[in-house]
């Protein structure tokens, strides 16, 4: 391990963070807008041309508001919350690959953190603790809102795990692998000869379970019951003010990107694009692969905001039966299916 | 049993089919809807910059009128202060002294004339109830404020400059104009010359 490879990886990670916060930060803009846009409105249009300076606005005001931690709350959890939630969000930027191998003085760099081989299962593992900022948070703010928040938070991620889980296990089915870099690299361009490469084209019902179960996961519309404005007034975070909220609010859109990255990873190449082995220069093609990814990415955080504002949100049985009644068995219906099918082509 | 109107529906609880409990197709068919609308020509007009047309008879901020030489038409009479549903107008009556007959067109003027635009509900009943012509709304937006102080319209925000007459004629519709026309009016009437030479004579 040289000084270049930790300064390598040190800049890297920066990156990392500060594009997942910008996105972040830019994705409630974004969501402003496009639900704006949706309900012909136009939007914040005020601060900034077309109000891009929004975001920046809205931080401020969100530093300058008063911070109040309630008295009969348990302070250290009431804090360790968002902290928690905020964490995990960003934590699981770490194993996407963001682009294929750049060329460096004759030396390959991955653009990803780290290349662990069981990238998937540090992402599902990661995305669990993300719940525990919910439920620590709305536990420990002694409020009954909160509590039921947090509660539907938790026992909406247990549901769709599963059905989420089931689907991750029939996309490494097909894989053969764990690794996310090598996930990505099965991909390979658009066409491999005789069929489509992405996996979406493979088993598009796997990627339909895992959208909805990722919608559930960020609690996005329609299963945004754990924030439920009707029933409960804000849900986990009731009691929150100032940055904390705002902490809360950003890791849910950092959330959302990075399952957005990670769909477009798992199903739809990634950083691949169709004639990439056209380009020589493996710079270039690192350039449009990392574009193409973030062009990917973007677009389904724009299918999340898209459905945010088309559709209402789940009643609470409605959301569980979709979830054990329907996902569930659904999902491994596609399971054993995708095994008898590649039983039949031979590939087992 | 025969129903009275004849209006009414029987409801079907009928059992949703099976395009019809996947979701799916709805939620697409309503995902295309809304992003139609991405599209569509925005409802919105920002305001400051652009304004919707409004009525030529729009009845907004409120005007004291002075006469065709610059002289306040207000007496203080308090008859727009009774006609007030919304008790939104005060004032203090005082009396002209001498040499003031440029500022004041009749002898008893109003010193304080208060309007409060919170209060305020634009009903016109102001303008209605003056027999001296001197209060119209106008086509004017009360702006906004930070203060709720600064809602009280005081003369100095009411009273229209004398080099910057606002114009009511538009509020002047063929019946308001016909009905002023009316004798007992006459003393509103344009100013005549003669008639200024008679009263300074009386004087």
């Amino acid at each position: 391990m040289t000084t270049a490879f930790i300064i390598y990886k040190i800049i890297l990670v920066l990156l990392v963070f500060a594009v997942s916060l910008g996105i972040a930060a830019y994705s409630t803009y974004a969501e402003r807008k496009i639900a704006a846009f949706l309900q012909d409105r136009l939007g914040p249009n005020r601060a900034g041309p077309f109000g891009i300076l929004q975001p920046i606005a809205d931080g401020i005001k969100m530093f300058m508001k008063e911070e109040i931690i309630p008295n009969v709350s348990n302070k250290f959890l009431f804090v360790l919350g968002p902290a928690i939630g905020m964490l995990t969000a960003l934590m699981t930027g770490a194993v996407i690959p963001w682009g294929p191998n750049i060329m460096w003085h004759g030396e390959s760099l991955p653009l990803q953190v780290t290349d662990v081989n069981i990238g998937v299962l540090y992402l599902l593992g990661v995305v669990s603790i993300g719940v525990y900022g919910i439920m620590i948070g709305g536990w420990a703010s002694n409020n009954k809102y909160s509590l039921l928040g947090a509660l539907r938070a938790s026992s909406q991620m247990i549901s769709y795990e599963v059905a989420m889980g089931i689907a991750i296990v029939t996309l490494i089915m097909m894989t053969g692998t764990l690794q996310t870099s090598a996930i990505a690299a099965e991909q390979h361009s658009f066409w491999n000869g005789h069929y489509f490469s992405w996996n979406f084209f493979k088993n598009p019902l796997t990627f339909l379970i895992f959208f909805i179960c990722a919608l559930a996961e960020t609690n996005r519309t329609p299963f945004d019951l754990p924030e439920c404005e009707t029933e409960l007034v804000g849900g986990y975070h009731t009691e929150y003010s100032s940055m904390k909220l705002g902490f809360y609010l950003f890791a849910e859109y950092v959330n959302m990107f990075i399952s957005s990255a990670v769909m477009s990873l798992f199903f739809f190449g990634g950083y691949n694009f169709p004639f990439m082995d056209k380009i020589s220069d493996p710079n270039i093609v690192a350039l449009i692969g990392t574009l193409v990814m973030f062009a990917k990415t973007l677009f389904f955080v724009f299918v999340f905001m898209w459905i945010r504002w088309t559709i209402p949100r789940f009643r609470y049985d409605q959301l569980m039966n979709l979830g054990w009644k329907i996902l569930i068995p659904l999902s491994l219906l596609n399971l054993i299916g995708t095994g008898l099918g590649m039983w039949g082509m031979g590939k087992l | 049993m025969q129903s009275l109107t004849n209006r009414s529906k029987v409801v079907v609880k009928k059992e949703m089919s099976f395009t019809e409990k996947l979701y799916l197709p709805a939620v697409l068919n309503g995902m295309r809807i809304t992003l139609s609308h991405l599209f569509k020509k925005k409802a919105t007009i920002s305001y400051p910059e652009k304004e919707r047309p409004r009525s030529s008879v729009y009845r907004g901020e409120h005007v004291l009128k002075r006469d065709e030489n610059g002289a306040e038409r207000c007496t203080a009479c308090g008859l727009c202060a009774v006609a007030c549903p919304a008790e939104a107008i005060t004032m203090v009556a005082a009396e002209r002294k001498k040499g003031e007959e440029n500022l004041y067109r009749e002898e008893k003027y109003a010193a304080v004339y208060e309007i409060n635009m919170l209060r305020c509900i634009f009903c016109g009943l102001c303008e209605e109830a003056c027999p001296k012509e001197a209060i119209f709304l106008t086509d004017r937006i009360v702006p906004t404020e930070f203060e709720r102080r600064d809602f009280v319209y005081g003369k100095d925000k009411l009273v229209e400059p004398v080099d910057k007459r606002v114009d009511v004629t538009k509020r002047q519709t063929a019946a308001v104009l016909e009905f002023k026309k009316h004798p007992e009016f006459a003393h509103n009437k344009l100013w005549d010359p003669s008639r200024s030479l008679k009263t300074k004579k009386a004087h």
